[in-house]
């Protein structure tokens, strides 16, 4: 039983599509970080779908006329991945950044300022500064 | 040869898709949601361009086509709307 080339070609464009396809979904359930979550199903669906789109040409040019529809899905899928992608990395941002996760503001020692009123009197520079770091605190 | 890779292409795309609706179920916040639901529709475009590949027709890609795109417009909506809390401003 002997297959021809067109048919062995199909064949490999379909399996490793739905192979990336399903790996892309897998990492989908089993990422632990919503960052890498984002990261398995946009490369690897996207490859995943181009791999069967590929196939169908090949198997439009095998046995019919012959198009290439099928590229127009393609383009579109890989020019709107990184932008969906792009908006879902943004939205996990937004999510996520809460008050209580950002860093806290740097303690106030370098101000120009401190070194004059130093010199004047020792404690009013830190004075100043301990109130600007509560200023921060309270505002963060 | 074809069937059987079609076949399996089949039962890859439908435990994919499945695995994605499990994600959309439990998915901890709003943006694991949108990345479900928008893998979901990636992976109908799979699936339709695979029964057009198992049925022999043309018919599907216009299906294909349309899903594709209405798949990006509803996830940039979606994240959008999160986003900013409206969609066109």
């Amino acid at each position: 039983m002997t297959y021809s080339l067109g048919d062995i070609a199909i064949s490999l464009a379909l399996v490793i599509g739905g192979a990336f396809v399903l790996v892309g979904s897998i990492g989908l359930i089993k990422l632990r970080n919503p960052m890498s979550r984002l990261h398995a199903p946009t490369k690897a669906g996207t490859l995943g779908v181009g791999s069967i789109l590929i196939a169908s040409v090949i198997y439009s040019f095998a046995y019919g006329e012959g198009s290439l529809h099928e590229l127009l899905i393609m383009i579109f899928l890989f020019v709107t991945a990184p932008v969906s992608a792009h908006f879902i990395a943004k939205v996990h941002i937004h999510r996520d950044q809460t008050e209580q996760k950002l860093p806290k503001p740097p303690a106030d020692t370098d101000w120009a300022t401190k070194h004059t009123h130093a010199r004047d009197n020792g404690q009013v520079g830190g004075q100043i500064g301990d109130q600007i770091g509560t200023d921060a605190d309270t505002l963060s | 040869m074809i069937t059987y890779a079609l076949y399996f292409g089949f039962a890859c795309i439908a435990i994919a898709q499945l695995l994605a609706m499990v994600r959309l179920i439990i998915g901890p916040d709003v943006g694991d949601r949108i990345l479900a639901l928008d893998t979901m529709s990636i992976n109908t475009v799979a699936l339709i361009v695979l029964l057009g590949l198992a049925g022999g027709s043309q018919i599907y890609f216009e299906a294909a086509l349309i899903i594709a795109m209405l798949g990006f417009v509803s996830t940039v909506a979606y994240a959008r709307f999160v986003l900013r809390g409206d969609i066109i401003e």
